[in-house]
């Protein structure tokens, strides 16, 4: 019996990442608490370094392997890079606040690194069986991270809702997957996706298939957080300690994508007129709750909450499009997307400190007063949100509209226009608290030297990106 | 032989069972936990009825991966369960809802 090795080279990325994460785990178990800055450094140097060997490893042409569960392609070198690199900023956003607060402990880094784990494989899954194993992954470090801050009562509600409602949502994925087996015979998705041509010949099948269907559309939608499976996400950010809350909305978003991208599209293509008709539920719901909603919340962990659900709707209208265009104009949001949010949740950490929570958005009143250049960053960012030109979050909206004006859908366009109208509101209230309020709070703002540029080329990404925007937008048509 | 319709009607009921209980029980946590296993193992069923009749092994793998996992969310669930249990002395859904809006 020959026994046949799988091609080991398109996984070394995700290799890295896990065996990293497991030697960090011994490591820091022998570290002094003010030695703590060298599990940090590991973990930064190991998502630097898995950004270099995915881009040093990159082919133009798709590589699948273990027997046909597992593809490296441009889209997944592409995605992959972005959630290591946001992953980094995050942990970079999240160590001083971390710092002060007795939480700087070894298992948040541990347990971020098997997540963005968990993400590199969602994004690479190439059969249902990887795709779901990523996704626990993803999902059981992220339930333990919301609940890392054991004496907060908050954090442990909060994280007792996540995992009531991820769970449903992974089940539910689950049985629509083991129904797509039943009907097609494959785990694979290219197989899965000639398994349903067979299958819509015949009737009995078709109607299996859009009830395997729905299932997928329900675990895709809770993971995404499109309403109406968007329950979890204002609990999760307002209870969750926020460099969780950070990491939970930047880059789990990208993998939520890119299943959705593998699935939907690589596996279920033959039935896109019936996911289509979905996402278009999810998305004009989206849009509608997270605008609406987030006017009503003084909590900036709960605006952002139902901010992203908005944002989450732009991600499925460029999905639900069902073309390359459409494909191309989501996966820029949603990098946009994870940029933006990694640079709200900054902001909130930059004006927190020891004992203080900045989570109300009374707590931005007068910033411009307490310093000028980080009230522009917050202004940027909350452009970009809300979409002003020239800001990249503009010309994100911009090129999802195109794609669904050049599917025929005038009055999906007209209605996503009228609703961000109404949600530059929210967006522009903190503005105007930042520059016409008079300061509630005159603490003088606690960022360390890295926080603070990064932070700010955070937020002057908005604006380059703005100005550039063929930039990442070349990139994101190239690889769809 | 059993027909393949048996098995996926228990399966289905199975995971009926499990999300009513879930939307119904608002009493206790430990239920839903409960539940929430129940509902992977309707999964199982699913998947080991498929893969006999299919006479395709993947589907067999594929349930060995969800007990594992299922083992591992079980373990994080009630971990999860004894943190809300210190921090608010009840397990009781209900009293699950300091935050709103």
């Amino acid at each position: 019996m020959n026994l046949h090795l799988p091609d080991f080279a398109p996984v070394l990325p995700e290799l890295t990442v896990m065996l990293m994460a497991c030697a960090i785990l011994v490591i820091d178990l022998f570290l002094p608490q003010e030695r703590r800055h060298i599990t940090y450094g590991l973990t930064q140097f190991t998502l630097l370094g898995g950004v270099a060997l995915i881009l040093v490893l990159a082919t133009p042409d798709p590589r699948i392997t273990f027997g046909g569960s597992y593809v490296a392609d441009p889209l997944s070198d592409l995605l992959k890079s972005a959630v290591l690199l946001i992953s980094a900023v995050v942990f970079l956003y999240a160590r001083p606040y971390l710092q002060a607060r007795e939480l700087y402990k070894g298992e948040f880094y541990v347990l971020g690194l098997f997540g963005v784990l968990g993400m590199m494989v969602m994004i690479s899954a190439h059969s249902l069986l990887t795709l779901y194993l990523g996704l626990e992954l993803l999902a059981l470090s992220l339930y333990a991270l919301v609940a890392f801050n054991r004496d907060a009562s908050a954090a442990s509600e909060s994280a007792m809702k996540y995992f009531v409602l991820g769970s449903i949502a992974s089940g539910m994925l689950l049985y629509g997957m083991s129904l797509l087996y039943g009907i097609t015979g494959s785990l694979n998705l290219t197989g899965v996706a000639a398994g349903i041509v067979a299958g819509l010949t015949s009737p009995d099948l078709n109607l299996a298939l859009v009830f395997a269907l729905a299932f997928v559309v329900v675990g895709i939608g809770f993971k995404l957080g499109a309403v109406p499976f968007h329950m979890w996400i204002p609990d999760v950010y307002h209870g969750a300690p926020t460099p969780v809350a950070l990491f939970i909305s930047a880059a789990p978003k990208i993998a939520g994508f890119a299943i959705a991208i593998r699935l939907l599209v690589d596996g279920l293509a033959p039935l896109q007129e019936s996911w289509s008709g979905m996402l278009l539920v999810l998305a004009v719901l989206s849009l509608a709750i997270g605008n609406v909603v987030a006017i009503a919340q003084t909590n900036i962990k709960r605006m952002f909450a139902y901010s992203t659900i908005a944002h989450i709707g732009f991600v499925v209208m460029g999905l639900m499009v069902g073309n390359e265009q459409g494909y191309a104009a989501g996966m820029f949001y949603v990098l946009v997307y994870a940029l933006m949010s990694a640079g709200g949740f900054g902001m909130i950490m930059l004006l927190s400190r020891k004992g203080f929570e900045a989570d109300n958005l009374e707590d931005f009143k007068g910033l411009n007063d307490r310093s000028p250049w980080f009230a522009f960053v917050m202004l940027l960012l909350m452009f970009s949100m809300a979409g002003i030109p020239p800001t990249v979050g503009f010309y994100a909206k911009l090129a999802v509209l195109q794609s669904v004006i050049q599917a025929d859908l005038i009055w999906l366009a007209l209605f996503a226009v009228i609703l961000s109208v109404i949600g530059a509101f929210y967006y522009l209230r903190v503005v105007k608290f930042m520059y016409f309020d008079k300061p509630v709070d005159d603490a003088p703002l606690t960022g360390s030297g890295d926080f603070n540029v990064v932070l700010s080329l955070n937020g002057l990404a908005m604006i380059a990106l703005g100005l550039f925007p063929g930039v990442l937008m070349s990139l994101t048509a190239a690889v769809r | 032989m059993i027909p393949l319709s048996h098995y996926l009607v228990l399966g289905a009921i199975l995971f009926a069972l499990s999300v009513t209980g879930i939307f119904l029980n608002r009493k206790n946590l430990i239920i839903l936990l409960m539940c929430v296993e129940l509902m992977l193992l309707a999964v199982n069923m699913n998947f080991v009825a498929f893969s006999h009749y299919l006479g395709d092994l993947v589907g067999q793998v594929f349930v060995f991966f969800i007990l594992t996992v299922a083992a591992a969310e079980a373990a994080i669930g009630l971990a999860i369960l004894v943190l809300v249990f210190r921090n608010r002395e009840t397990i009781n859904v209900q009293d699950l809802d300091e935050m709103k809006g």
